[in-house]
């Protein structure tokens, strides 16, 4: 790994060897054109055959379910969603350099991430549906509630990790954040807290270039997100967040420092939004096409693709069965989200306290007969 | 031999404690009880912090369980929230009222909303100290009453002790409740000693800490021992008065407040807060709709004023007195008795 910070290297004679160290440049293994750089070596897990077609799969079934979702905007399912689009590398490659009984924490932007960790379409949905605001059971998959209040999430990773490693389990916490969220201030308390008390977490940016409608040059004068690691005294490194095998390497490598009690780590992913910020958004207002048409082809999917079809991994046989895995997901989104959800009333109260005060307990009791009168009127006016 | 340890240990119940040595008990009973019970914040460790209410945890517990944190706030928030969804039960500090307010983003988006946003799957047992309130003489941004961002916040509790005894039962309650905790400690009663019981009514019970006939005196905290003063005071002007110690703003004990108010047909509020917006308009109306019929005049309020609270050379014009509690009372239409 490319430890961008680390003082025992200086030596360039500025005082943390500013110029030197800190290469901006992403470490890239596949490129754009679907070639793999000699950089890696060979027997990296993440160049294992079976490894590189599940990862492929994941990308691919992943994508389906990002269109699928922004679709089912348009139809007036969803009250919104923001794509990842683009970013698959970030969102699957990071997941699955994981382990099931780590723990992560996503925005509202990781759907994608939700469902690679094998979280139902559904329950990942649920927040963007608005039935209620996490859809899944958070402890069974080890993933927090998506965070809205950017980079709030960050310190509860740390907290996390910190207590994973009190308890003496070898549980790693993964946080992800967007560009935008590295100028919040939780982002530096929760890399600060990490590095304090090497803390077993991996604090992932999706440096996608936008923050809505803010680029990168108006959120940040460094001249790369991941030197913020080096006030922190942690590793940090920059990846092309478009290659998926360098973002699981460098996500797994990160993993097993920080198991190894070697702390936390930054990670920047220099990646691309190409949707809007979300359907509500419209791009067109502070952004040219040329600089889309320039992304277009970095994508992480097509130059995997290039790759497994060049070293003639890609079968026709492998690619119609994760096609029709892609196919049977969107078949079964628009079926379960197009069906409008149940909700119920009482979950307004039920869920506020262990210990529900008296005064919560007399509102609920208090729409009930509100809810129960009206039923009353329209039972009534029926049987006239 | 028997009767000599009896001796000794009346002794030792009868010892008076101050109110800060009464949470540190409570603390300390709480981490010998559960080790999933970490103490963490700004100079709680070694130094055992600025008012010594953490003293020895880190010496008799470990820096595992009671440890210095970065200088941070919503770290410090953050972090807990994140040990909580791990199993833990985090104690946090606050070193004083209005430096908690960097944290308030975690409290009033995470900590008060985990439980709800997930359909309980992510309780947060956290325990918030709070130190708050006037009157030691403290400079710019060290005696604020914030018990009203947190009271208006829905998912946490909220409470305050009064006492060297509900200082210490209420902790252990705090600690115990799988909800979170806001535990507002009234700095300047810190060193107000009392003998230590360690039973008391669960959290969310008021108690009459004087009955009185005439009027009821609602307080909380710092203000208990004031309206308390005012009562004694009161009785030289004819007046019968009764002081009810909320003891937990969330929940609020209606009943206690209600049945005494009721009784006496009258009320006075007091806090420290500015009175705009403040806890005590929650009360008094909560009085008006409840005990209208009872009610001799209206519910009457003695609050700080609505300014940013004063330097300490001029707090002793801005902090609730027993004079101001008195001529409130003295204005509860008293003409036709």
């Amino acid at each position: 790994m490319t430890v961008l910070a680390t003082p025992d290297k200086t030596g360039s004679g500025f005082p943390l060897g500013f110029d030197t160290i800190l290469d901006p440049s992403p470490l890239q293994y596949l490129d754009e054109h679907g070639a793999l750089s000699g950089v890696l070596r060979d027997d990296a897990p993440e160049l294992a055959p079976e490894r590189l077609l599940a990862t492929w799969r994941a990308m691919v079934v992943g994508r389906r379910f990002d269109v699928q979702a922004t679709t089912m905007v348009r139809q007036g399912r969803l009250a919104v969603y923001p794509s990842s689009y683009g970013q698959e590398a970030c969102e699957i490659g990071a997941i699955l350099a994981l382990r099931a009984t780590d723990w992560f924490f996503p925005t509202y932007r990781d759907c994608v991430s939700m469902v690679t960790r094998g979280i139902d379409p559904v329950e990942a949905l649920t927040l963007l549906r608005g039935d209620w605001h996490c859809g899944y059971d958070p402890q069974r998959w080890r993933t927090a509630p998506q965070c809205t209040p950017l980079a709030t999430q960050a310190p509860h990773a740390a907290g996390l990790a910190l207590a994973a490693k009190l308890a003496g389990d070898d549980t790693v916490a993964l946080a992800f954040c967007g560009d935008g969220g590295t100028s919040e201030g939780d982002f530096h308390e929760a890399l600060n807290f990490a590095a304090v008390y090497q803390a077993p977490v991996i604090f992932f940016v999706q440096n996608n270039q936008y923050a809505i409608s803010v680029p990168l040059a108006k959120q940040t004068h460094a001249a790369a997100l991941a030197h913020k690691a080096v006030g922190y005294g942690m590793a940090g490194v920059r990846v092309d967040g478009n290659d998926v095998i360098a973002v699981q390497r460098v996500v797994a490598e990160a993993a097993e420092r920080a198991r190894a009690g070697e702390g936390p780590t930054l990670i920047e992913a220099v990646t691309y939004r190409m949707q809007a910020h979300t359907n509500a958004d419209d791009a067109t207002r502070y952004r040219d096409e040329a600089e889309v048409e320039y992304w277009k082809p970095r994508d992480p999917l097509a130059r995997l693709e290039t790759y497994l079809k060049a070293s003639g991994l890609l079968t026709d046989a492998v690619a119609a069965e994760a096609n029709q895995a892609a196919e049977a997901l969107a078949d079964d989104m628009r079926a379960r989200l197009g069906e409008e959800p149940e909700v119920d009333h009482r979950d307004l109260f039920r869920y506020v306290y262990a210990q529900p005060t008296p005064q919560l307990l007399e509102q609920a009791a208090g729409l009930q007969a509100e809810i129960d009168a009206a039923e009353a009127d329209t039972e009534g006016e029926a049987g006239r | 031999m028997t009767a000599t340890l009896d001796a000794a240990r009346k002794t030792a119940q009868n010892t008076e404690i101050s109110l800060a040595q009464a949470v540190n008990r409570a603390l300390r009973d709480a981490m010998t009880a559960d080790d999933k019970v970490v103490v963490f914040g700004e100079d709680v460790g070694v130094l055992g912090g600025v008012f010594r209410v953490t003293d020895g945890l880190t010496r008799d517990f470990g820096e595992q369980r009671c440890f210095d944190t970065p200088l941070a706030e919503a770290g410090i928030m953050g972090t807990a929230i994140g040990m909580a969804m791990y199993g833990f039960r985090p104690v946090v500090e606050m070193q004083f009222d209005a430096f908690s307010y960097p944290a308030f983003e975690q409290i009033a988006s995470h900590l008060a909303k985990m439980r709800n946003r997930t359909r309980g799957a992510l309780p947060l047992p956290v325990v918030v100290r709070v130190p708050y309130g006037g009157g030691i003489g403290g400079v710019e941004h060290h005696s604020d009453s914030s018990e009203g961002y947190f009271v208006a916040t829905p998912g946490l509790h909220v409470v305050t002790p009064a006492t060297v005894s509900d200082a210490y039962t209420m902790l252990r309650a705090a600690i115990e409740s799988d909800d979170p905790v806001i535990f507002m400690e009234p700095k300047r009663l810190y060193w107000s000693k009392d003998v230590l019981s360690t039973t008391g009514p669960e959290i969310g019970k008021a108690a009459v800490r004087r009955a009185g006939a005439d009027a009821t005196l609602i307080a909380y905290g710092p203000t208990v021992s004031t309206a308390l003063e005012a009562a004694e005071a009161a009785e030289a002007e004819g007046y019968d008065l009764e002081v009810v110690d909320l003891r937990s703003i969330v929940p609020f004990d209606d009943a206690t407040v209600c049945e005494s108010v009721r009784k006496t047909g009258r009320a006075v509020v007091i806090h420290e807060a500015a009175g705009f917006g403040g806890t005590g308009a929650e009360i008094a109306a909560r009085v008006s709709e409840r005990c209208f019929h009872w009610l001799e005049a209206p519910v009457r309020r003695v609050t700080g004023f609505d300014i940013p609270y004063p330097p300490p050379k001029l707090e002793r014009h801005h902090l609730p007195s027993v004079d101001r509690i008195l001529d409130a009372v003295a204005s509860l239409q008293w003409e036709d008795r």
